[in-house]
């Protein structure tokens, strides 16, 4: 079905269209009869395993199907998938766990300031296009380092860039692989570490069976209902507000609504007093903070009393209950009692601030911080969309396309899946707002729609709402919600049905698969060709190679569930580090190898180095939780971490000082060492050039 | 092979046409994200810059890469580097 050596490539792609349409037709069909069956009293855990097995069998279905031991179909799918399919492919191989989950929540949460994730994460692809696609395509071998072995002449830059490409995916996979935990526990109710190994079934039958073959058509199934269930919701939640199916062209109006409503919450009365409220339990807070064994010792009074209190007044078996377990709580020595009243003050004092003005950009209380946020926004945008042209396992997709030409056509299909949804979530995250601000906020207590209490139950950090000025009516500032329950709670917030939730999830979970396939197989090729291909065992049978790879993959998968298991902190500055790297070490040695004969070995490999040092470096000194893994558990106070700033960018942008270094390193090296050889100048001008005689080349043609 | 003189012509033409797309990706994001707060005028309910980094920009990216794409793949033809048919 996922072709084969006799057919023609234009038999080739009717094939796929065919088998893409009725699949998408099996896939809408599918959800209408699980529906029919909701309103047929079917319970919400079995909408959730039914979306979670139907999906996980499918893609093990395709992995099945497409399996291989060939090196050219295992490791660039035979390069014959169309431009259209390898940009769907590329769009769910792109499109990860923080983009389907994650981004509408950071735009809720942050407002303009989240739209450097829109800017940057589709911009990035007009380098791509521009820089490398098109090159890599002609240069026809089968991973990143393998261009830099061939270009830089040696194993050297080859190593490095395989160093760079597992730092920056395994790093990635290990978010991807915490993400189909963390939805299959809320779409089954299993345990985390449960669902992390039943995801993890799903990726390695179909990774493993058949390498990118496999993970190509796996991606097409997977885009397809990821982009069904991003789309659907907001389309409903539209047409319910403004009566217009198409929620991009007219969610401006529900801006200016929400902008509106901004101006009335910042100013009502009851909105100020709770945030009184959260900023004098700060400032206690902070009072506590001065004398911890004075505080410690008033708190546990306090407490004892109360118990006491409610005993001799013969109270309620419950209350009492209630103190003696506040009683217990309360911390037991010094550091716990000191890191308890520094998260009270840190958390009060952020509820105590207005809400943010959703359209207003740089927000700041004066013209510098204003001027310091802009710069910020900034260098996010030029570190995300550098890092988006070098992340290898993007890259790695237009080694897959038949030519050139259709190389050139598949990045401008993958910026257009990609924009589908792109385009799409900053319109969520104003409809979700709307529903919050006008239907929610003002409701009495006990009036409260029931997702807000199934939520709670879940995870308090991601939704918590109490009455804080006992008036019995939910005040803004009286809910907590967490970025990344915004999509998947939003059709519980629009109120349709429990169908769209499962739906949702399954969308969540093809997202972080598809994005966990391609990352996997990107670590095992790196080290299976670069490193036991090229290096160590030069003469090893294809066979054997794919085999060894098949081999890594599951050794990395597994690798990639324990760490997982472990909920390492802060996985989302991972995620987005991950970007800084691949920026400061991939995008200058690649795009000079293009573009710049004179490169040479020893000013990529310093200048590789170079980058990915000083990214590393800026990062350990400014980011709370590198710092302190670092420096021996020492804490970055706010005095070191200003000295340490430069130019007051945030550790998450380190990569704008990475890359420059980088691409200087690269120049001046290279001008003071001994110009490459006549066969390299041959190699950049056969990667310039399509064809230099208008025939196929071996290069295109060598499997 | 030596390279002709069409040859390193088809080069040059690549790398204006490279620069120029360049040009204005840079424009609509780096610039427009710069005068943010000065372009908030109303745009269909979206105050201006806000549309352009949630949209306008989108768009333009995505029309950079098709014009490029099609403006190559010409350039290959007319110039004889394309790749034939397999």
């Amino acid at each position: 079905m996922f072709g084969n050596e006799k057919q023609t490539q234009s038999e080739f792609k009717k094939g796929l269209n065919k088998v893409y349409t009725w699949y998408t037709g099996g896939f809408i069909l599918f959800v209408i009869l699980v529906a029919v069956m909701e309103q047929m009293g079917l319970s919400r855990n079995w909408i959730g395993y039914l979306f979670l097995a139907a999906t996980v069998l499918l893609y093990a279905g395709i992995g099945v199907m497409s399996r291989t031991n060939d090196a050219a179909e295992y490791y660039v799918a035979g390069r014959r998938v169309p431009a259209m399919y390898n940009g769907m492919a590329t769009g769910a191989d792109w499109m990860s766990a923080a983009s389907f989950i994650g981004m509408a929540g950071t735009l809720y949460l942050a407002g303009f300031g989240g739209l450097a994730f829109i800017l940057g994460w589709t911009g990035g692809y007009v380098l791509v296009a521009l820089f490398l696609a098109p090159y890599l395509r002609k240069f026809g071998q089968f991973t990143i380092p393998d261009f830099l072995g061939a270009r830089f002449e040696g194993n050297l830059p080859r190593l490095i860039g395989v160093f760079g490409a597992i730092l920056c995916s395994f790093t990635y996979v290990v978010a991807q692989v915490y993400g189909v935990g963390l939805i299959t526990t809320r779409l089954t109710g299993l345990a985390f570490e449960v669902g992390i190994f039943a995801g993890l079934a799903g990726i390695l039958v179909c990774s493993f069976l058949g390498g990118m073959r496999a993970v190509t058509w796996t991606q097409v199934a997977q885009y397809v209902i990821l982009i069904i269930a991003y789309l659907l919701p907001v389309i409903w939640l539209s047409v319910k507000h403004t009566g217009v199916p198409i929620p991009q062209a007219v969610y401006g109006f529900t801006l200016e609504k929400v902008t509106a409503k901004e101006e009335v919450l910042i100013k009502d009365p009851k909105e100020i007093e709770v945030r009184g409220i959260f900023k004098a339990r700060s400032e206690a807070a902070v009072e506590k903070l001065k004398d911890v064994p004075a505080a410690m010792a008033a708190d546990k009074a306090a407490a004892q009393k109360k118990v006491d209190d409610l005993k001799a007044a013969n109270g309620p078996v419950a209350d009492i209950k209630a103190a003696e377990a506040a009683l217990a709580a309360l911390p037991k020595d010094e550091a716990a009692a000191k890191a308890a009243y520094t998260a009270a003050r840190v958390s009060n004092a952020a509820r105590s601030n207005p809400p943010i003005r959703h359209a207003t950009p740089f927000p700041g209380k004066d013209e510098a911080a204003s001027d310091i946020s802009r710069k910020n926004f900034l260098a996010l945008v030029f570190c995300l969309m550098i890092g988006t042209a070098a992340l290898p396992h993007i890259l790695m997709r237009y080694y897959t396309t038949p030519s050139v030409k259709e190389a050139r056509e598949s990045v401008s299909w993958s910026l257009f899946f990609i924009f589908l949804l792109y385009f799409t979530a900053p319109a969520l995250a104003v409809l979700a707002k709307f529903e919050v601000y006008t239907i929610l906020v003002g409701t009495p207590f006990d009036q409260l729609p029931g997702w807000i209490a199934r939520w709670s139950v879940v995870d308090a950090s991601l939704l918590s709402v109490a009455d804080v000025n006992k008036d019995g009516i939910l005040q803004l500032a009286e809910l907590s919600i967490g970025g990344d329950i915004i999509v998947l709670a939003t059709p519980e917030i629009g109120g349709l049905p429990y169908v769209v939730s499962g739906m949702v999830a399954a969308g969540g979970l093809a997202a972080a698969l598809s994005t966990a396939d391609g990352l996997l197989l990107t670590i095992a090729n790196a080290l299976s060709h670069d490193l036991y291909y090229k290096v160590l065992d030069p003469n090893a049978s294809t066979a054997r190679r794919v085999m060894v790879s098949k081999m890594l993959l599951l050794i990395v998968a597994l690798a990639a569930a324990y760490v997982a298991a472990q909920k390492p902190a802060d996985i989302l500055f991972l995620v987005s580090a991950a970007f800084s790297f691949a920026a400061a070490t991939f995008f200058p040695p690649l795009v000079l190898g293009i573009f710049w004969k004179r490169a040479n070995k020893w000013g990529a490999s310093l200048g590789m180095i170079a980058g990915l040092s000083v990214t590393f470096y800026y990062m350990v000194t400014t980011q709370p939780w590198l710092f302190k893994l670092t420096h021996g558990g020492a804490a970055l106070t706010p005095e070191i971490l200003k000295a340490n700033t430069w130019w007051d960018i945030a550790p998450i942008s380190a990569g704008l000082f990475g890359v420059p270094v980088g691409f200087a390193v690269i120049i001046i090296v290279s001008l003071l060492t001994k110009a490459p050889g006549k066969d390299i100048q041959e190699l950049v001008e056969h990667v310039r050039f399509p064809s230099l005689d208008g025939k196929v080349s071996a290069g295109s043609a060598a499997h | 092979m030596q390279l002709t003189a069409k040859h390193q012509e088809y080069w040059s033409k690549n790398l204006r046409i490279t620069g120029i797309l360049l040009g204005i990706w840079f424009v609509v994001t780096f610039v427009m994200v710069y005068f943010a707060k000065a372009l908030t005028f109303k745009f269909f309910g979206w105050p201006f810059s806000f549309w352009v980094a949630a949209q306008g920009a989108l768009v333009v990216y995505c029309l950079i890469i098709w014009y490029y794409a099609r403006y190559m793949n010409n350039l290959d033809n007319e110039y004889g580097v394309a790749e034939g048919d397999e």
